[in-house]
């Protein structure tokens, strides 16, 4: 196995326009890790996402994907390299069926569509019976399944999440949780940006909480829920 | 009943309204798909319908002229619509992608700048005046007055209608095709959904704007070259001429459907041609002249009551 981390990135200064969001962010994912990005509204979690991805203006520091510099890269060139991206809004085409936006997250993909259909059909067992299903029609939770078999269609070194649990249902936030173990169980590392602060350290291996763009506190996903300031200030603890 | 009514109605007003339905549907598609997938309204595509007439028509005046024997529009169209879909995809490449971040409101008045520029070419080099497509009066086919006449119900079509409906039949049938069917057309449908989704999928949207060029083009001058078939004449003003109509038919059938777009041309064709029919009385229901003001009011009712057009296309 590579001692390399599947994703680097170090002392990251990313914005939007003139506006500085992140300031000197450290995160790294370890491979078959799960990395928890936590922290209040506005501490630019979906910015560092964004960044890995080439939506923003990265100002300084540095992003490597196994060791490659991949800052600076067009997004469709980023999901050709390997990154699954899941948006936290308008993740689905909704005007095509369930199995059309699959096909259209293989469009990298030269061979072995139809193979890596089958297997997302597997992990995801209620999008076979609606593969014919227009998106649009299906309810949030089946929305959010389509929208990360379609990421997972390329062939996956690290899944991205932008809080994919945001609006739905307790039953479906869990199914999601689980659904996002089982995939880091096939080894695919996941950094998954979440609100949903104790559900998400439950899951990963580590945590990373950001406050107003720089890394408050660190540390595995049990010391943070233990972790007494942690609790107060994101977890919802009165203690 | 069918000499009373049927005969009139139906030769008169309902294949005349399909026909020109039809003109508008393929009119329509590229600018649907344009306003899907590149998020404007491309003011030049009447002119590139325009052009395409025009390159048609010089086609088959040299194969005429250098041969020595006549070939029919739709051969002649051939060449004219390669000729079209380089024109679409060298004005995105120099005029429009150069604002493709930029405010919609800047490709906009490139498009529409584009429509001037393509207009005065086409002039100084055809000339302002009106060409002659096709002489000669089209009569009715006799095949199908004789064949319907056998049921008491005789329809006067002449073949250059029947050209135009099953043309259009036959591009419909390709496209739904090619929409539903290949990577490419599905492509087209993911980018007018969400076209900042589509880049982060992988999709490689550069491709799929040209592919929209390619389709809009094909269909624009396939509906330019029906339309002088149907006029029997050429004129420099008959793309900006066919621009509001085209604009219903996008609206009507909302925004970034093609299939919308289809019926919405269908709807607005057959709007136009009945609206003169003497449905009370014996005089036309409104002067012809206010033909093109039937086309208006659908668009402003549909955008008042249902902007998302019948089949719910983009909001914008």
């Amino acid at each position: 196995m590579s001692s390399l981390p599947t994703l680097e990135i170090n002392d990251l200064f990313a914005g939007y326009g003139e506006t500085e969001i992140l300031k000197s962010i450290n995160i790294s994912v370890e491979p078959a890790q799960t990395v928890a990005i936590i922290g209040p509204n506005g501490a630019g979690k979906s910015t560092v996402i964004k960044s890995v991805l080439g939506l923003v203006n990265v100002r300084g520091g540095k992003i490597n994907l196994n060791g490659q510099d991949i800052i600076g890269i067009a997004p469709d060139e980023a999901i050709r390299q390997g990154i699954s991206y899941v948006p936290q809004t308008h993740n689905v085409f909704p005007n095509l069926s369930v199995l059309e936006n699959l096909e259209m997250g293989a469009w990298t993909r030269k061979t072995g569509i139809k193979e890596r259909i089958d297997e997302m059909f597997t992990l995801f067992p209620d999008l076979q019976v609606k593969k014919s299903k227009i998106a649009g029609s299906l309810s949030g939770g089946q929305r959010q399944m389509v929208a990360m078999a379609k990421a997972l269609m390329v062939d996956s070194k690290i899944m991205l999440l932008d809080e994919p649990t945001a609006g739905l249902s307790p039953k479906y936030q869990s199914e999601i949780f689980q659904t996002i173990k089982k995939i880091n169980g096939s080894g695919i590392p996941i950094l998954l940006v979440e609100q949903n602060a104790k559900q998400a350290l439950e899951i990963a291996d580590k945590g990373f909480v950001l406050v107003d763009g720089a890394n408050k506190v660190q540390g595995t996903g049990k010391e943070l829920l233990e972790d007494s300031n942690v609790a107060r200030m994101f977890l919802g603890s009165k203690d | 009943m069918w000499q009373t009514f049927g005969f009139e109605f139906v030769n008169f007003y309902f294949i005349p309204g399909l026909v020109v339905g039809c003109i508008y549907a393929l009119g329509a598609i590229g600018i649907t798909l344009t306003f899907g997938i590149l998020r404007f309204a491309n003011f030049a595509h009447g002119e590139v319908m325009m052009i395409g007439a025009y390159f048609t028509w010089t086609v088959m005046t040299l194969v005429k002229n250098g041969l020595g024997f006549p070939i029919h529009p739709l051969v002649a169209a051939v060449p004219a619509i390669a000729l079209a879909i380089s024109l679409f995809i060298f004005v995105d490449r120099y005029f429009y992608k150069p604002f493709r971040s930029a405010p919609t409101i800047r490709v906009v008045m490139a498009s529409f700048g584009m429509m001037l520029v393509i207009r005065s070419f086409v002039q100084s080099v055809w000339g302002p005046n009106q060409l002659t497509f096709v002489p000669g009066i089209a009569r009715p086919n006799e095949t199908v007055k004789s064949f319907t006449n056998s049921f008491d119900m005789m329809i006067l079509m002449p073949n250059k209608h029947f050209w135009i409906i099953a043309g259009t039949f036959v591009i419909m049938l390709a496209l739904s095709w090619l929409l539903t069917k290949t990577k490419i057309g599905k492509g087209m449908r993911a980018v007018s959904d969400s076209p900042e989704l589509a880049k982060v999928s992988g999709i490689d949207v550069e491709i799929i704007i040209r592919a929209t060029w390619i389709v809009g083009g094909f269909c624009a001058v396939a509906a330019g070259v029906f339309l002088v078939m149907d006029l029997q004449m050429l004129e420099t003003t008959m793309g900006f001429r066919m621009l509001l109509p085209m604009f219903a038919a996008a609206i009507l059938g909302g925004i970034g459907r093609p299939f919308g777009a289809v019926v919405g041309g269908l709807v607005i064709g057959l709007a136009e041609e009945l609206s003169v029919y003497p449905w009370l009385g014996n005089g036309p229901l409104l002067s012809p002249g206010y033909k093109t003001g039937v086309a208006f009011a659908i668009m402003i009712v549909m955008l008042v009551l249902r902007p998302s057009g019948l089949f719910k296309g983009r909001l914008f």
